[in-house]
């Protein structure tokens, strides 16, 4: 009898949990494959289902010079402050990464800090300062920006690659004659080359998607593409939006995937 | 062999690398979050004049003070509904094959990728009032006038859960993988039910997961403009918006500060509370 209770019992707990994720993972995906879907409609709103299905919106894109433009001013930006996060969270990485010294735990804390406070309150401290400078808001603003916002990602990764470094290899490179730059460059940076890929990834999407500091530090001739789609979204409910979100959300898609194979993503992000 | 000084670890590297990233940060991030502090203590929009007026202004008026409250409220709300959707995920996740497991985490994984403007805008295909769900129930003939979902706290809430899932499945993956599954049949086999099992072994165990999904989740639904602003609409005030509304609408620099300064330390205040919980936690989970 008690037997029977508690396989129905633990019956019970692996049917709510299971059933719980299961409707948790279709909460995170649907969304993304209802805009997909919408964009394919031959219609002129974002009816779901669409009354039938065409690339009309998909060519509509191709004409959108302003969206085009945006796109380009947040390409630029990104690939800035993404290499330069890389140059600047790399060395820093290494630093703090084997160093037990409260320092390299309090210098640790500020470079994560900005993962935290509220980018948008970052955005306006750093467009008082500027000014206060004379420094007027430009794409050179943006990234100095972007690069303080997307840093805390190439660290935390780079350190992650490091902290699964044997120490053994650096002590055997060194026993064999090798100097700390050839060992760096032969045995170091290749092993943690994955994790600094992958932080390097997410920096550059989220400085792509960068709204909050954006908002402050761009001048009127950059345009940028989230801000530019953010208030387009304000006005109307545009289906070109719908066709440009589906174009991002298969590219997102694709380099993940590519990322996956390169860097093993998802078990980077898991330990 | 003694060929090299002991002195010089040739295992680590030494702190002036991180030189040039503290310097970016001290001229870029911490330089222009003193200039706000600076600027919040001052009563006059030109900088002359010091005075705590600003924050009296906000912590005497009633409506700067129903933002910000309802702000906190909306980050529990999302942090909640995150760690009750988002535990199962990780508990999925470490019963199924890699092959899964890494479908799993690329699903997780996939909004925190894709554009949060996408995002957002997938939510008001989906809310409004002629969306998915009014549509379906209506056909179903469930209801007859569509339901207000847009604009309402439960749209926000439900958008930011999903948007800011990953923050907290993932820590939560980590945590539950480092439990002992022997734990787990020790305690079936004293007689504990699956239930039991869980509420007094696994979700103890996996507290440090839980507090550092909680802390992340928390400070980024209640940072998340575009969300906020897009499904909220205009009805609903958050700090983010109000913050930008008196920067950059109304030119308000000292106030705006002020709000900056009080919104921080709102945020920093949630995070060391929960930093301390995660403390106590370890200590009871390595026991």
């Amino acid at each position: 009898m008690a037997g029977r209770k508690r396989t129905l019992e633990a019956f019970s707990f692996e049917l709510v949990m299971t059933l719980v994720a299961i409707i948790a993972l279709i909460l995170i995906i649907a969304p993304s494959l209802v805009v997909l879907i919408v964009s394919f409609t031959s219609g002129f709103s974002l009816r779901f289902p669409p009354p039938g299905y065409s690339l009309r919106w998909y060519a509509e894109l191709w004409d959108a010079w302003q969206l085009h433009f945006a796109a380009k001013n947040s390409l630029i930006v990104a690939l800035w402050a993404t290499g330069l996060s890389v140059v600047l969270g790399v060395a820093a990485a290494l630093a703090i990464s084997r160093s037990q010294a409260l320092s390299a735990r309090l210098l640790d804390s500020l470079f994560m800090s900005p993962l935290v406070l509220p980018a948008l309150a970052f955005g306006l401290a750093a467009l008082m300062l500027f000014s206060l400078v004379g420094l007027p808001v430009s794409p050179l603003t943006l990234v100095i920006g972007h690069t303080v916002v997307c840093v805390p990602y190439v660290v935390r990764n780079t350190v992650a690659a490091l902290a699964q470094l044997e120490p053994t290899l650096l002590e055997s490179s060194a026993v064999l004659g090798a100097s700390r730059l050839y060992t760096f460059r032969r045995i170091v940076l290749p092993l943690i080359r994955p994790g600094i890929i992958a932080g390097a990834f997410i920096a550059f999407m989220s400085s792509f998607d960068n709204v909050p500091v954006s908002l402050f530090l761009r001048d009127a001739a950059t345009d940028m593409l989230p801000i530019r789609m953010w208030q387009d979204l304000e006005g109307k409910l545009d289906v070109t939006i719908a066709a440009l979100s589906g174009v991002l959300i298969i590219a997102t898609v694709a380099m993940v995937a590519v990322m996956e194979r390169v860097t093993g993503l998802s078990r980077r992000l898991t330990n | 062999m003694g060929a090299a000084p002991a002195s010089r670890d040739v295992t680590s590297y030494g702190m002036g690398l991180a030189a040039p990233l503290a310097l970016f940060f001290l001229l870029f991030f911490v330089a222009p979050l003193l200039q706000l502090l600076w600027l919040s203590l001052h009563n006059d929009t030109a900088g002359l004049h010091w005075g705590l007026g600003q924050y009296l202004h906000f912590l005497t008026d009633p409506f700067s003070l129903s933002v910000l409250g309802s702000t906190l409220l909306l980050g529990a709300e999302v942090t909640a509904v995150c760690l009750v959707l988002g535990f199962p995920i990780a508990w999925l996740y470490q019963r199924v094959g890699p092959k899964v497991q890494t479908i799993i985490i690329l699903i997780v994984l996939l909004p925190l990728l894709t554009s949060v403007v996408v995002r957002t805008f997938a939510w008001i295909v989906i809310l409004g009032r002629q969306g998915i769900i009014n549509a379906t129930l209506q056909s179903l003939g469930i209801i007859d006038t569509p339901l207000k979902l847009l604009y309402t706290q439960f749209g926000v809430v439900i958008a930011l859960a999903q948007v800011q899932m990953p923050l907290m499945t993932l820590p939560l993956i980590t945590a539950l993988g480092r439990i002992d599954p022997n734990l787990d049949d020790a305690s079936c086999s004293l007689g504990a039910g699956s239930w039991r099992t869980f509420f007094r072994v696994v979700l103890p165990l996996s507290l440090p997961g839980v507090i550092a999904g909680c802390t992340l989740t928390y400070a980024a639904a209640i940072t998340a403009f575009i969300t906020q602003s897009l499904v909220g609409g205009g009805q609903m005030l958050f700090m983010p918006m109000y913050l930008y509304q008196q920067a950059s609408t109304l030119q308000n620099w000292p106030f705006a500060s002020a709000i900056s300064i009080i919104f921080l330390l709102a945020v920093l205040a949630v995070v060391s509370v929960f930093t301390t919980l995660g403390r106590l936690s370890r200590g009871y989970g390595g026991a």
